[in-house]
């Protein structure tokens, strides 16, 4: 398929003979949001795996950007750096460094150890981290240790590395979940922002926060694509009901 | 300067190093003060223990990797340095005793004479071919620093390649100890088996120069090794740099997921800490005059993470505060000064108990003061610990526990 930035066909993986992602394929463009739900055990979390590098599939392709490159001989660190960024469901922030040192080392630049034993803090790079840190809401929380945040707070951190990493796709895993409902609205307004210029794919559970962002769905189901579409257009479907929503 | 401002204890650091240098300096033998030689001695030797606890915090304090090798690479700079020391110290011996000869000594014949002089005791008179350059000091210089390297590059890169961490890559880098010291144990590894290389507190060439005023020489280029390599260890994990060693220290895989190669910078710091190792090394063995297979056993690369852990791990300080402690306390006890106990029905030698009363003091810190006696300086500067409620702070076995975080 043309166009796409990330395009992932035929996959399959087992576990102990158990088949996690069977026979999976999914596209997403450059400049799109996507929602992807399913029950427990549906696969969202071993697709993302796959993708980030974590895990490798027994058979299929996973083809990344213009040139097509295949992700699967890459380890997670080039295809992070190939413009992949993930978020994990549990916040996952560095909690021992500010929130100041973890968006500086989640910002774009180069990456190899030598280049980053002589990159000294620069102007540059402190508007960027304020900048950021004003999207997330976390300006007054800079020089605070990230272990300190409460939990919605962390996951915005988490939310703000990513937009640091400035990837042209986000992996975003149940980014609201223990969230208030206030925070909620934040969250979603971050991620349909950041779909504008960049590929978004969002793993949720929750139904209201699928509906509020307003995307196309898909729905997975014991590793496959069950459908695809609008939410109202997933929701209608009969074996979307049965598997997922009539439960 | 602006590093050195976003680093306080540097400065305080190396002031107060010049300040311990100059006072022993003053107080010593050669200068008509009362400490030994020895005790001067001693006191050098421990600097360059704690240039190699420093090595050993940036490893494991810093990046969590328990390294058990550290005390290899050690003495392998020791035994580098020591292969000159003993060849070119044989060689005037051999020259000037052979000067009496009516006929003048080929250089074969010579080169002969000091390998029977160095392998007599192991059976040999043939210089094996590691010593190649033993009569160069610039080559064996650079040899301290390749040996230490090489290895550690070698090791690390087949270790961290493969993912190893943890426990298993503890085991892994004791079992690379443990393989060296039982090699150097053979009498045909080339470096004189467990009689290991000795008189090497005689300079070549040095000979007029009293050891009472070598002692200081030695205190201070070993001073200045520990201020140079606190530096450089500031400098890495001051920083972005270190950032990511702490990222790896708590969250490997997350590191991993911004994009860093995790690998390339445990490899990194692995290499340049064996290097840092291997340096202290080579200016141990001269102040200690002798070094065999037994220093390299896993047991003194065990007793280096007990000092940083003693000392407090993930702080320069700590290591340095955790190696002069430890290791001056253990001389004062096994040197047999401190009094015995008498308990009636038993009496406590300080010189058996020493070591159960160290493995106690490791064991009560690791428990009740995670910070070790680096904590101090927190309890001064009235720093807390966090209360995360019993929450390490990252999912690695190497991350910072719950109260050794400052808030």
């Amino acid at each position: 398929m043309t166009g796409a930035l990330l395009e992932v066909s035929g996959v399959s993986v087992s576990f102990d003979g158990f088949r996690a992602i069977n026979n999976l394929s999914f596209n997403i463009g450059p400049a799109e949001l996507r929602a992807v739900i399913g029950p427990n055990g549906a696969g969202k979390t071993t697709f993302m795996d796959i993708v980030t590098g974590k895990t490798r599939p027994d058979e299929g392709r996973v083809l990344w950007g213009e040139k097509s490159i295949s992700l699967l001989r890459m380890d997670e660190a080039a295809i992070a750096r190939a413009g992949i960024g993930r978020k994990f469901q549990r916040p996952t922030v560095f909690e021992d460094q500010t929130v100041r040192d973890n968006l500086l080392m989640a910002l774009k630049k180069d990456r190899g150890p030598l280049a980053v034993l002589f990159q000294r803090r620069n102007a540059a790079d402190e508007a960027r981290v304020e900048e950021l840190a004003g999207q997330i809401g976390l300006v007054s929380e800079l020089s605070r240790k990230s272990g300190e945040l409460s939990h919605g707070q962390k996951q915005w951190l988490e939310i703000g590395m990513l937009l640091a990493q400035d990837p042209r796709l986000l992996l975003v895993d149940e980014p609201a979940a223990g969230m208030t409902p206030e925070e909620r609205e934040h969250t979603t307004s971050l991620l349909v922002e950041a779909a504008r210029t960049r590929a978004v794919v969002v793993v949720e559970h929750d139904m209201e926060f699928v509906r509020r962002l307003n995307c196309k769905v898909t729905v997975l189901h014991e590793g496959a694509v069950l459908a695809e579409g609008s939410l109202d257009h997933v929701t209608a479907n009969q074996e979307v009901i049965e598997v997922y929503l009539g439960r | 300067m602006s590093f050195l401002r976003r680093n306080p204890s540097v400065p305080v650091f190396l002031g107060l190093l010049l300040v311990f240098t100059l006072t022993v300096t003053l107080m010593s033998e050669a200068y008509g003060g009362g400490l030994s030689t020895s005790f001067v001695k001693t006191l050098g030797k421990t600097l360059c223990l704690a240039l190699v606890a420093v090595a050993m915090d940036l490893v494991w304090g810093y990046t969590g990797i328990l390294s058990l090798g550290h005390f290899a690479f050690f003495g392998l700079g020791g035994y580098m340095i020591g292969m000159w020391l003993m060849y070119a110290r044989t060689e005037a011996i051999v020259v000037s005793s052979m000067a009496n000869a009516e006929i003048p000594a080929t250089p074969q014949e010579i080169t002969d004479a000091v390998g029977a002089q160095i392998f007599g005791v192991v059976g040999s008179s043939d210089f094996p071919a590691i010593w190649l350059f033993a009569d160069s000091l610039a080559m064996q210089l650079v040899l301290v620093v390749a040996v230490p390297g090489l290895l550690a590059l070698v090791f690390g890169w087949l270790a961290f390649r493969s993912r190893v961490t943890g426990v298993y890559l503890s085991i892994l880098t004791q079992a690379m100890t443990l393989a060296l010291s039982l090699y150097l144990f053979q009498n045909n590894s080339g470096l004189r088996g467990n009689n290991g290389l000795s008189g090497l507190q005689n300079l070549p060439g040095a000979d007029a120069i009293p050891q009472s005023v070598m002692s200081v020489w030695f205190l201070w280029t070993s001073a200045l090794a520990l201020g140079l390599g606190y530096l450089l260890a500031a400098f890495v994990v001051s920083g972005k740099f270190g950032s990511v060693l702490r990222g790896i220290r708590d969250n490997e895989a997350r590191v991993r997921f911004l994009g860093y190669p995790v690998e390339r910078y445990k490899l990194f710091i692995f290499t340049l800490t064996a290097v840092m190792a291997g340096i202290a090394g080579a200016l141990y063995y001269p102040q200690a005059g002798i070094i065999n297979p037994a220093e390299i056993a896993p047991i003194a690369s065990i007793y280096l993470a007990v000092w940083v852990a003693i000392g407090g791990r993930g702080r320069l300080y700590g290591a340095v505060i955790g190696a002069g402690f430890v290791s001056l306390v253990s001389t004062w006890f096994t040197g047999g000064r401190a009094p015995d106990i008498d308990l009636g029905f038993y009496t406590i030698k300080w010189v058996d108990w020493w070591t159960v009363l160290l493995g106690l003091s490791f064991v009560c810190v690791t428990i009740f003061a995670p910070k070790g006696i680096g904590g101090l300086v927190d309890l001064a500067l009235s720093r807390r610990a966090p209360d995360r409620h019993g929450a390490d702070l990252g999912p690695d076995l190497g991350s910072l526990r719950e109260k050794e975080a400052e808030e």
